[in-house]
């Protein structure tokens, strides 16, 4: 019995020496970073941005949920209203020497506004580099999400798409027929 | 009491209420929408169904709603019924079919009624596949937005705007799934409580348009428990504010004051708080017309401290919307012999006789609470709906309280408020009153009388005449009137509990004694009664129970050189008495220091100013009409996100330049040190101090938190200024904390609620969590002790009796008409109250209006003794000849009770140059 228990732990001794030793002919991993480039996948969640519409308007809708999803804090807007009647952040910060990257404030918005983009070449001498003003984040894409289209689906009117012009809504009542 | 089963757990519960109400106050969640505890049960939702059981050995059971069904011995229902709970989870969402996909950018998301019911029966995902119903929205006026697609037709609005506080302008319209809340047409909702629709709607049809601009999720507001600054009624509220400005009052459940409602003057008055030309620095200039520089916290006080020092006396003048912690540390600063109380003569000497009655007359004073309860009332010159409309609305439910009466000898329980008011219809308890125009509540009074004041308090002579005959008679009254006066005297004593309403609105003392005498009448002849005077501003009660000079003395005292150096605090002088008395004053003092929040023409004069907090930056103590003496927190520190700024509580700076003054080392004060101070220096004051607890309070060892716990963006709100956070700012005044750290249960009772929020509920129905029952007490007591108790004692009538109103050829009497909206100092400068105020004009007779040959919208001189006014006229069908109606809150140039002249404006100008 004992015996039995020497050789079984000898030969698994040797087979993970062997599997080492057989490491050293494998194909190289390390990248020599950051003299060759690094390509993150996709869904990597790096630095944080804020996208637009298809129409080219900004999706934020300064709802607050990120902010309040955001587990250290680190965002911090403000509503605005344009003319058009869309809500927008009159300004939109981001701490990123607080944020921790967990990506809590994508998966809260409802409008596909913020994202979190597979760069994470971040690094900066100075801390106050690091807070990121709506200019700092604002791209001029839709980023992840190509379609989406929030005041396409939302009951609220704005300039070009009046009440009962939303997808699935029917014109808007006339309170002062009497007909059915 | 009467012992309820629910889910097998057995309950007491009091009996007389429906099984919702006792559910809710037992704590346990039921989800219901059309419900409210201030409006009764209706039945319309169906969103409260709960599953009944006949007895003990009843399996099967049957739905019922439970806001319909009443709370009987040995009731037994089940909430988890897994039936009942389909049949919620069904009902919203049918309710949901047509809701908008419009929470990221709905003002009530975060806060919302709806939001919390949904959750709380778990209906998660939309399966409706066909089109939403939508609607156009209105203009409602600056503050409300209206959204209507989000409505989900639980009749809350119109039940509270036209059933609660008697608005006639917001209606329900159209039929079946097509219903439309809304005026006819676009419009300024007219209703004075319009604002409290942003509280009742459970969803984010009607929202407050004031916070809109600059919006803000209750999650992220910073909240204290704070009281209305914009009159005397001491009504609660919690403001919230976001990035160092206040961004929205919302009601603060108090039951015995405000409970679920508040006036729009006091909810949307706060923009005077973010204006961009508040003082924000000391302000030094050395000779009156110069431009002023800006100083240090050190330097300003040690400039004022010299130049006090330098003068032989110094004088104080206080005031009544400053807190009682700031106008005692100023006389202390400047003594007993040399403070005044910054009131004109005219309306302490109503103050003081108010002060009299309240405590000699007989009669208690009723809290805004047990005025609902009393069942015929007699108004004596008080417009309640411009003067204190929250006790206006408490005057409204006592009139329509004979509905409750008339359900009870049926057998309809109070709750069931449409069998109510369908049963009440036009049956009101007697309200009467005697003013010079129409008011708010006519329309639930028993009569009324457009009277001169004389008149009025000859009426009131006359009914306390008629009570109790020992009380002096009038003289030579008209038959109408002593006909009048029996009514109303007999209405009084066949009510169980009559309750008088005075006040120093029109300025006038005969009215007020004429009150007094009626209420002496009452308590000697009826049971229970009660008197309530409304006094003008948020201070007027416990400045005149601190005492002190008139604003005349102190403006005489620097006229002649007998004091040559005056503080004034938070004080508008040229708002109280005529511009050239106030600058002759002010140019005689050799040293002008002023402490306010505003930029006013008193701080224009001002050699030193001291930036002062207003009642947001700022912790103290107020006493309200009643009596009761309520403590007002700091909300936020205004120097967390504008370093720069130097604003301190007045008490403070005050404090702060008496030691200088004194070079006294110590330089810093506590609150809990003020109060005790002035407690000990004003023994009717002394209970001042159990008014909130002390700075040492502390819940489970926890300070109270002023942030809900998903208060968001700690981190990144102040790093644009530095990424450095600073530590949070320290509060050695209160219990509270300006963090999210500390205590915000509702498990633990407590009085001072920053803000209501209990686990599922996040809209203003979370109160629920915090009183003994639904609608009730908050569980620690109601905040604020009274102060005022009735003393047995003197009883001697007031003897002198005014001579009837006659008008007088070319002279017209003034009559200041106390307004809501624009009518009171700082709710003036913000300016959604600005663009809410009608203009102001003048009021004059239909039959004045044609004597003189002028029409509506001309322009008219009231020439006065001290100065004159210039105003449009506007005819008042009811107005008594012989009287000229002035808006109150534009310049002091007019003297309530003054017989003034009438001219044109050119006609004015000319006469004026004649006297040069």
């Amino acid at each position: 019995m004992r015996l039995r228990k020497v050789i079984e732990g000898t030969v698994s001794q040797l087979r993970t020496l062997g599997m080492i030793f057989m490491h050293g002919f494998r194909k190289r991993q390390t990248l020599n970073y950051p003299e060759e480039p690094v390509t993150l996948p996709p869904r990597y969640r790096g630095r944080i941005v804020l996208t637009r519409d298809p129409d080219g308007e900004e999706r934020c809708v300064a709802c607050n949920l990120c902010a309040v999803a955001c587990p250290v804090a680190c965002i911090s807007l403000q509503k605005g209203e344009s003319e058009d009647g869309r809500w927008y952040p009159e300004f939109f910060r981001i701490n990123f020497s607080r944020c921790i990257y967990c990506g809590m404030c994508e998966e809260a918005c409802p409008t596909s506004a913020i994202q979190l983009t597979p760069d994470v070449e971040m690094g900066e001498y100075q801390r106050q580099e690091l807070v990121y003003e709506k200019q700092d984040l604002l791209i001029n894409g839709p980023g992840k999400d190509h379609d989406y289209h929030f005041y396409k689906v939302a009951g609220l009117a704005i300039a070009g798409k009046d009440k009962g012009q939303a997808q699935d809504e029917a014109a808007p009542v006339d309170v002062r027929t009497l007909l059915p | 009491m009467a012992t309820i089963h629910v889910d097998g757990q057995r309950y007491e519960v009091a009996g007389a209420d429906n099984l919702l109400n006792a559910c809710l106050s037992l704590g346990l969640d039921v989800p219901y929408f059309c419900w409210h505890p201030a409006l009764g049960s209706v039945g319309a939702c169906r969103q409260c169904a709960v599953k009944q059981y006949r007895d003990e050995d009843d399996t099967r059971g049957a739905l019922v709603m439970s806001c319909m069904t009443p709370a009987a011995d040995g009731t037994r229902i089940s909430i988890d019924d897994e039936e009942a709970r389909e049949f919620r989870a069904s009902v919203i969402e049918w309710l949901m079919i047509h809701h908008p996909h419009d929470c990221p950018v709905c003002e009530e998301g975060g806060h919302c009624h709806l939001q919390d019911m949904t959750m709380m029966t778990g209906h998660d995902r939309r399966r409706y596949r066909f089109r939403k119903r939508t609607h156009h929205n209105q203009d409602l006026g600056p503050f409300i937005a209206h959204e209507m697609n989000r409505c989900i037709t639980c009749y809350r609005c119109v039940r509270f705007y036209r059933d609660h506080a008697g608005g006639k302008d917001l209606g329900a319209f159209g039929a079946n799934d097509n219903i439309y809340f809304g005026r006819h047409q676009d419009g300024v909702l007219e209703s004075p409580f319009a604002g409290n629709l942003t509280e009742v709607c459970p969803t984010g049809v009607f929202t407050d348009q004031t916070h809109s601009e600059r919006y803000t999720r209750k999650w992220d507001l910073q909240f204290a428990p704070s009281v209305c600054h914009q009159c005397s009624v001491g009504c609660n509220i919690s403001p919230g504010e976001r990035y160092g400005e206040l961004r929205r009052i919302e009601n603060r459940y108090h039951g015995d004051v405000n409970r679920f409602f508040l006036c729009d003057r006091g909810r949307f008055g706060y923009g005077y708080v973010n204006r961009d030309d508040r003082p924000r620095l000391p302000e030094w200039r050395s000779h009156r017309d110069d431009a002023g520089v800006t100083l240090e916290v050190d330097a300003a006080l040690d400039h004022g401290a010299d130049r006090l020092r330098r003068v032989r006396r110094v004088i104080g003048i206080g005031s009544p919307r400053a807190s009682l912690e700031s106008n005692h540390q100023l006389r202390e600063l400047v003594g007993d012999d040399g403070f005044s109380t910054g009131i004109a003569a005219a309306e302490q000497r109503c103050l003081s006789l108010m002060q009299r009655l309240n405590q000699s007359c007989g009669l208690p004073t009723p809290t805004p609470r047990e005025v609902e309860r009393h069942d015929a009332v007699l108004i004596l010159g008080e417009d309640l709906l411009e003067s204190a409309a929250r006790l206006g609305l408490a005057v409204r439910q006592a009139a329509q309280a004979r509905h409750e009466t008339l359900a009870a000898e049926r057998d309809i329980p109070h709750w069931h408020a449409a069998a109510v008011r369908t049963l009440g219809q036009d049956y009101y308890h007697p309200v009467f009153i005697a003013y010079p125009t129409p008011t708010g509540l006519d329309d639930v009074t028993a009569a009324r009388w457009a009277l001169a004041p004389d008149d009025i308090a000859r009426l009131g002579f006359a009914v306390a005449h008629e009570i109790d005959g020992s009380a002096p008679a009038v003289t030579d009254l008209d038959p109408g009137t002593r006909e009048a006066a029996r009514d109303i005297a007999a209405r009084l004593m066949a009510a169980e509990r009559p309750l008088v309403v005075s006040g120093g609105s029109l300025g006038s003392e005969a009215i007020l004694r004429a009150a007094g005498n009626v209420a002496r009448a009452l308590s000697r002849r009826a049971r229970r009664g009660g008197l309530v005077l409304v006094r003008r501003e948020v201070n007027s009660t416990g400045l005149t129970m601190m005492g002190g000079e008139p604003l005349e003395w102190a403006l005489d005292e620097l006229a002649s050189r007998r004091a040559d150096a005056v503080v004034i605090l938070e004080n508008d002088l040229h708002q109280r008495l005529p511009a050239p008395s106030v600058e002759a004053a002010l140019a005689a003092a050799e040293t002008v220091v002023v402490l306010d929040h505003q930029r006013t023409a008193t701080w224009q004069r001002a050699h030193l100013g001291l930036p002062a907090a207003s009642f947001a930056e700022a912790d103290g103590t107020v006493v309200s009409l009643e009596g009761r003496a309520q403590r007002f927190f700091q909300v936020f520190d205004p120097a967390h996100l504008r370093p720069e700024t130097r604003i301190r509580a007045s008490w403070r700076w005050l404090h702060a330049l008496r030691a200088d003054l004194l070079r006294h080392a110590a330089a810093d004060t506590t609150l809990d040190e003020v109060i005790r101070d002035c407690a000990r220096a004003y023994p009717s004051l002394a209970g001042i101090v159990d008014a909130a607890p002390d700075a040492d309070y502390r819940v489970h060892g926890l300070k109270l938190a002023r942030e809900p716990h998903r208060y968001s963006g700690r981190t990144a709100m102040r790093a644009h200024l530095d990424v450095s956070e600073p530590r949070v700012s320290r509060d050695p005044d209160s219990p509270f904390t300006f963090s999210m750290e500390g205590y915000s249960g509702f498990d633990q009772p407590r009085e001072e609620v920053a803000f209501a929020w209990a686990p599922g509920w996040n809209s203003p129905q979370a109160w629920n969590k915090f009183t003994d029952e639904v609608g009730g007490h908050l569980r620690a007591g109601d905040p604020g002790v009274r102060l005022m108790a009735p003393r047995p004692g003197d009883h001697a009538y007031a003897t002198s009796i005014p001579e009837g109103f006659r008008r007088r050829d070319g002279k017209w009497q003034v009559v200041m008409l106390p307004r809501l909206f624009g009518g009171e100092e700082t709710s003036s400068r913000a300016a959604p109250i600005l663009a809410r105020a009608a203009p102001p004009a003048l009021l004059l007779a239909a039959d004045d209006v044609a004597r003189l040959g002028v029409s509506d919208g001309d322009r008219l001189a009231v020439i006065g003794h001290a100065g004159a006014l210039t105003l449009s006229v506007c005819h008042e069908a009811t107005l008594p000849p012989g009287v000229v109606g002035v808006p109150a809150g534009l310049a002091p140039s007019l003297e309530a009770g003054e017989w003034a002249r009438l001219a044109t404006p050119s006609g004015h100008a000319r006469r004026d140059e004649v006297r040069k």
